[in-house]
């Protein structure tokens, strides 16, 4: 009985979760109440995720009534995968949350921080689960809504004008989406993505459409920050606190490739992008530049989170490499990188805000000797650190063979060599944070007391550091799933 | 071109969407941007409300006695769909000002350039 509605639980109830943590007022009521909720909604991905490996697509009919009219939740490989990441993140940060978010905020604002995250979460899955097109937009505000609330309470006062900034430009984002299902909507008359997806083929080259097209595609990308509309990223993400920098990194810009890869492959079908404007020619440039040159700006960086914000967006610039290859290979390498990053740049902003909360800052000058002070987090970090390079066993390699196996397959060198040359760049940009924390001496005046960072933030650091090695050497789960969706998508849509 | 009276609505959507989109753009202001970006999702709003319209389409109620005439109604979905982007855009334009409000107890201003002056003075 219950399992039949697994899809709607598993929005309802973190939904329902976050006024309560409003009204718990105690934070760590608040926070047992998000953990539960978090572990909950981790519990049903991925009870989600095996039945729709084993049985196929599950379609849920919200409030009983039948698509096309009513709301749909369609849960097929693609979205299950997301959902999974999403969820599994959530599931970690939130235990680290707890000390981090209470040395970063007053007591009387705990409860509306678990309110906000636990917002963010069901906006964020409801994006990957709903299977109609408005839907997804409002899903979409909800998460956009409480990240512009997350990312204002941090410490800094420039976190209040970063969020600014990103809601400017996240309001542009969802208005253009907006538009664009607007239009598909005067077009077809349907909001389905399924529907929408069986009927634009028939339309052939319609103006309406090609603007919905462009507009969707405008977006979207201003959403998951592709080179050239990536500038609100890296204040939002530096002067967020640090568990909701973490959360964020791994979740929002991820959820946002996923929208994409939906309106291109179920609701415009690869048939509409091979005639019209092809993925390859538009957005492999801009990822190469994205991987380049922001690869480049983060060695510059002396804010280590402002430069692993940087790496973020160089990192996203691989994804879309991968998913605009257009073929079984280049969408599973797209994939493949956008769970294995999500862990890993999870997992360093993790480690970064284990050595705020004991440091208070994160200038690189301030790492130095932070080796021998805080080993276990130092460790952390270089581990995953060497994930993000690509070294090999770990996941970060994974990625890089996958996406340079793509290139090759398309005899497309100058995308390959751009991939290693954006390793090499990694290489330098986390060898300053190496050297300044083992290589360098304690300055003079550093307070003795620095110490390791309490356990219940080490241990979700490492949850998700240990799992960007495992990933890298078992791959049954990630690559697997992400072959599986590529297959889907090219096979199944249109 | 014979329907370009037709679609008048369709251009006073483009016109308020170029409006606000630049006074996103250009203002410095940060409350004038919020306006600016109020009236680009107002055009949306009308995007949505006019392509709902039919002509001589009557409300979506059924009429009782139609005489066995066919009746033409409006298509309400669009109409419904606009009310939830509208309550989005009032809670964007809500935390809009709550951070100004923020801003300007932080720094003192709501011009961005004063802002980034005294980000780059600390």
């Amino acid at each position: 009985m219950i399992a039949a509605h697994l899809p709607a639980l598993q929005i309802v109830i973190p939904l329902a979760a976050a006024p309560l943590c409003l009204l718990l007022r105690k934070g760590d009521l608040a926070w047992a109440l998000s953990l539960l909720v978090s572990l909950i909604a981790l519990a049903i991905s991925a009870v989600l995720l095996s039945q729709v490996l084993a049985h196929g697509p599950i379609s849920y009919e919200l409030g009983g009534w039948a698509p096309p009219w009513g709301i749909e939740y369609r849960i097929d490989v693609l979205n299950a995968f997301v959902l999974l990441i999403v969820a599994a993140i959530g599931a970690v940060t939130i235990p680290y949350a707890r000390r981090s978010i209470a040395d970063e905020l007053p007591e009387s604002q705990l409860g509306g921080f678990y309110t906000a995250l636990l917002l963010c979460l069901t906006g964020l899955l409801g994006v990957a689960i709903t299977g109609d097109a408005f839907n997804l937009f409002v899903f979409l505000e909800i998460s956009s809504l409480s990240s512009y609330v997350l990312i204002a309470m941090g410490r800094d006062r420039r976190a209040l004008t970063a969020a600014f900034q990103y809601l400017v430009m996240g309001t542009i984002g969802a208005t253009f989406i907006v538009i664009g299902i607007g239009l598909l909507y005067m077009a077809t008359g349907t909001l389905n993505m399924a529907d929408l997806g069986a009927r634009i083929p028939a339309l052939g080259a319609n103006r309406t459409i090609i603007v919905a097209f462009a507009f969707l595609t405008v977006g979207a990308t201003l959403k998951l920050a592709l080179f050239p509309l990536h500038f609100w990223l890296p204040n939002a993400y530096a002067y967020a606190p640090s568990a909701v920098t973490a959360f964020l990194a791994a979740t929002a810009t991820k959820v946002s490739i996923y929208i994409l890869l939906r309106f291109f492959y179920t609701i415009f079908g690869p048939a509409f992008q091979a005639e019209d404007l092809t993925l390859h020619s538009l957005f492999i440039p801009l990822a190469v530049i994205a991987v380049l040159v922001c690869s480049t700006v983060a060695i510059f960086q002396i804010n280590v989170k402002r430069m692993l914000a940087y790496s973020s967006i160089a990192q996203i610039g691989y994804m879309m490499i991968g998913v605009s290859f257009d073929t079984v290979t280049g969408l599973t390498a797209g994939m493949v990188h956008l769970f294995n990053h999500a862990v890993i740049k999870g997992g360093l902003f993790m480690a970064l805000g284990c050595i705020v909360l004991r440091v208070g800052t994160c200038q690189i000058d301030d790492l130095a000797g932070l080796g021998r002070r805080m080993p276990l987090t130092m460790f952390a970090f270089v581990l995953g650190g060497l994930s993000l390079i690509g070294v090999p066993l770990t996941a970060g390699f994974i990625s890089k063979w996958y996406l340079v196996q793509a290139a090759i397959e398309l005899d497309d060198w100058v995308v390959a060599a751009a991939i290693l040359g954006g390793s090499l760049l990694a290489v330098i940009y986390v060898w300053r944070v190496v050297e300044s924390a083992y290589l360098r001496p304690a300055p003079e005046n550093a307070p003795d007391e620095v110490s390791e960072a309490p356990w219940s933030m080490l241990v979700p650091t490492y949850i998700l550091i240990g799992a960007s090695i495992y990933f890298g050497v078992e791959t049954s789960l990630n690559v697997g799933v992400a072959r599986a969706a590529a297959q889907f998508l090219l096979g199944g849509a249109g | 071109m014979t329907n370009l009276p037709g679609l008048y609505n369709y251009w006073i959507v483009i016109v308020l969407m170029m409006t606000g989109f630049y006074v996103v753009i250009a203002r410095g202001n940060l409350i004038k941007k919020i306006v600016g970006l109020n009236i680009f999702q107002t055009s949306v709003f009308i995007l949505y409300i006019s392509m709902g319209k039919i002509d001589g389409g009557t409300a979506p109620i059924i009429v009782a006695d139609t005489g066995g005439a066919e009746v033409v109604y409006s298509n309400p979905l669009p109409h419904v769909l606009i009310l939830t982007a509208i309550v989005v855009g009032i809670a964007t334009t809500a935390l809009g000002l709550a951070l100004i409000v923020r801003i300007k107890e932080a720094y003192g201003t709501v011009e961005e350039d004063e802002i980034f002056a005294k980000d780059e003075q600390a």
